[in-house]
């Protein structure tokens, strides 16, 4: 090269031939930016999933580190679906909390209104009648029985096997055909109150909670035919997402994917509360600590609760579905309308012609609510995610001073980077779906 | 109705939401959660073999500099303890042989706004442990000023609090010495102020609309 000729080219060689000049043109300056770079760094990227993503299971923002198609970190960004409960129910009376709080979760509404009033009956020092807990218990379990539906079916989308989605969501429906002729709403059902229920149940229910009882077992089995021996359901979960009995303990995560892990901490058996160490059934694990399963867990969990429902049906006894407080108990008495509101003639025949100090009573009860002694409680119960706690204080007055709700999905989903780092991107996928997290409950 | 100082009255309530003019006939003041007095030995049930190991494990000059006040109310055991040493608390209630509470269930926050006591003492740390092992569940209280309010984070002892702990961050303000990445969660990175504060204002700015204009919630009748 002559560096002295005022023609030379600064990015191409050239040299002097007998046929003429002569350019050899390289890779202009490249080799000088990247000569010497780490190999992999000039792979990694960052690629952001979501919050509007079809696989992440809701509105979830994952920020993932690659080198290739292997997560090197895995970041969850949440509060996308951050609707301030804990603050609105602090505004409004205990009774018109379990409206909010049933909306947080809202695949397992029932239990989060179930968990709230516990907390608050604790709180008051009451008991609620055994036909009230009774039906706590079978519509929770109900509720269960729907939502490993969702988390089934939900699995399946993102996983690519859509009829699992279709299937899953047509079985939920039978669910919340119950449940909706039970309270009236498919969703947010704000049934289970403090000191018992809304209404009792509908006549005839019972006969269709058994019929229904009796399809489920050949649609559990379809599924079991259409993903369990599916060689690709398999190899995509299997080995993937593991979490053992130490990680899911230190980072606080319950429900299946303990279970998965082999230990089987289920609050109904270890901590039972509406009597469920009355009911006879098992606690499903595995031992495989993956994706798979926990899977397995989920579709064990609903021959389980159909266990509980069976049982729960044969000890239905008449008698009240509300606590015998008038100063705590909402008119239970009532009847379910064309609207799907329920209505008690002969109570609002009472207060409008009969007692001017029951229409006191009621539109103080109903205006400003009953009060709570002060103190704080923490129950928890066994969701369909895991253990889902209420840590609720009260002032003494008509409104909940702090309620905190230590959702499961919530802490669940701490463990996405200890599952999913060092896997493949496709994986993560699979790990999060296996979490199973519900977005309503994340972020409240 | 529990200890507290009471009220009495029937009309001119404020803080209950009341609308219907009556009020209640005996409240409890608010802050009345807190106010409740130390229980005294014997806690009763396995209470106290908690509180015995706990303070041995940690030795009893320590337990009795940590540990402000115990309250057994309702079945439940609260230890109000002071920050400097919760984590050593936290660590001997993990890995000591007689406690074993392996999992931190829950951290939140709470602000009893009007009653923190001559030091201001008005943010609560709540901390919500469980032993597997043995199947009993405490808790742990943790108070600091609002103008000070820092606390030791657990996420060294329990890794799980580290969401609970930025959640308590993002809607209190709780700062949280030792926590890897303290920053907001569910609020807006760019959020100002701690929403689940007592004093916090809420929501919105008067909207006006044909010349009049709507008071922002706070200010409306129901919410004084």
């Amino acid at each position: 090269m002559t560096t002295t000729d005022p023609h030379a080219d600064p990015y191409a060689g050239s040299r002097e031939t007998t046929e003429g000049r002569v350019f050899t043109v390289t890779g202009g300056d490249w080799d000088l930016t990247f000569g010497g770079a780490d190999q992999f760094a000039q792979e990694r990227l960052v690629v952001n999933m979501g919050p509007q993503h079809p696989s992440t299971h809701g509105v979830l923002r994952l920020v993932l580190d690659l080198e290739g198609e292997t997560v090197t970190q895995a970041r969850v960004v949440i509060g996308y679906l951050h609707t301030g409960i804990e603050k609105n129910v602090e505004y409004r009376t205990w009774t018109q909390g379990t409206t909010f709080v049933t909306r947080m979760d809202y695949l397992a509404p029932l239990f989060n209104e179930t968990a709230y009033c516990l907390a608050v009956e604790k709180l008051l020092g009451i008991e609620v009648p055994e036909r009230a807990t009774t039906i706590r218990v079978l519509v929770m379990e109900l509720n269960r029985i729907a939502s490993h539906l969702v988390g089934l079916a939900t699995f399946g989308m993102e996983m690519g096997a859509l009829t699992g989605m279709t299937n899953g969501f047509r079985e939920r429906e039978l669910v919340l055909d119950l449940l909706e002729e039970i309270t009236g709403l498919r969703m947010n059902h704000a049934y289970v109150r403090p000191g018992g229920l809304a209404q009792d149940l509908p006549p005839g229910i019972e006969d269709r909670i058994r019929e229904w009882l009796a399809i489920m077992p050949e649609r559990v089995a379809g599924f079991h035919r259409l993903l369990t021996g599916q060689p690709i359901w398999q190899r995509r979960l299997r080995d993937v997402g593991y979490l053992d009995v130490t990680g899911c303990v230190a980072l606080g995560v319950t429900g299946p994917i303990l279970r998965s892990a082999g230990l089987p901490w289920d609050l109904r058996k270890v901590e039972p509360y509406c009597g469920y160490e009355t009911y006879d059934f098992e606690v499903p694990t595995a031992d495989t600590a993956d994706a798979w399963g926990r899977y397995l867990v989920r579709m064990a969990e609903v021959g389980e609760s159909m266990k509980i429902i069976e049982q729960a049906l044969d000890r239905l006894r008449p008698g009240p579905v509300m606590v015998e407080d008038k100063k705590i108990a909402w008119p239970a008495q009532l009847s379910l309308g064309p609207d799907g509101m329920g209505n008690s003639l002969d109570h609002v025949q009472h207060i409008m012609s009969q007692s001017m100090e029951a229409l006191i009573h009621h539109f103080k009860l109903v205006t400003e609510g009953f009060r709570v002694p002060a103190g704080q409680v923490y129950t928890a119960i066994e969701s369909p995610r895991g253990e889902l706690g209420f840590h609720v204080v009260s002032d003494g007055g008509t409104r909940p001073f702090r309620v905190h709700v230590r959702d499961p999905s919530f802490t669940n989903l701490q463990a996405t980077a200890a599952m999913s780092e060092g896997g493949m991107i496709a994986d993560v996928i699979a790990a999060i779906a296996s979490v199973d997290p519900v977005m309503g409950g994340v972020d409240r | 109705m529990s200890e507290g100082p009471f009220r009495t009255g029937a009309f001119g309530v404020t803080g209950t939401g009341d609308t219907s003019g009556f009020g209640g006939l005996v409240r409890v003041e608010p802050g009345g959660a807190v106010t409740l007095h130390s229980t005294d030995r014997p806690y009763g049930g396995w209470f106290d073999e908690v509180a015995d190991a706990l303070a041995e494990a940690v030795g009893q000059q320590v337990y009795d500099a940590a540990v402000r006040r115990v309250v057994v109310d309702r079945g439940e055991i609260t230890w109000f303890v002071a920050r400097e040493h919760l984590l050593v608390l936290a660590q001997a209630l993990r890995d000591d042989d007689a406690l074993r509470f392996e999992l931190c269930s829950s951290v939140s926050g709470v602000d009893y706004l009007d009653s923190g006591g001559p030091a201001g003492e008005r943010l609560h740390v709540v901390v919500h442990l469980t032993s597997m092992t043995y199947r009993r569940r405490i808790r742990l209280e943790v108070a600091v000023s609002a103008e000070d309010p820092r606390v030791p984070s657990l996420t060294g002892v329990y890794p799980t609090a580290d969401w609970h702990e930025r959640e308590a961050f993002d809607m209190f303000g709780i700062v949280f010495d030792g926590h890897p990445a303290l920053t907001r969660i569910l609020m807006p990175d760019d959020w100002e102020g701690h929403p689940q504060r007592k004093d916090y204002p809420l929501g919105g700015v008067p909207v006006e609309y044909h010349g009049a204009s709507t008071p922002p919630p706070d200010e409306r009748r129901s919410y004084r």
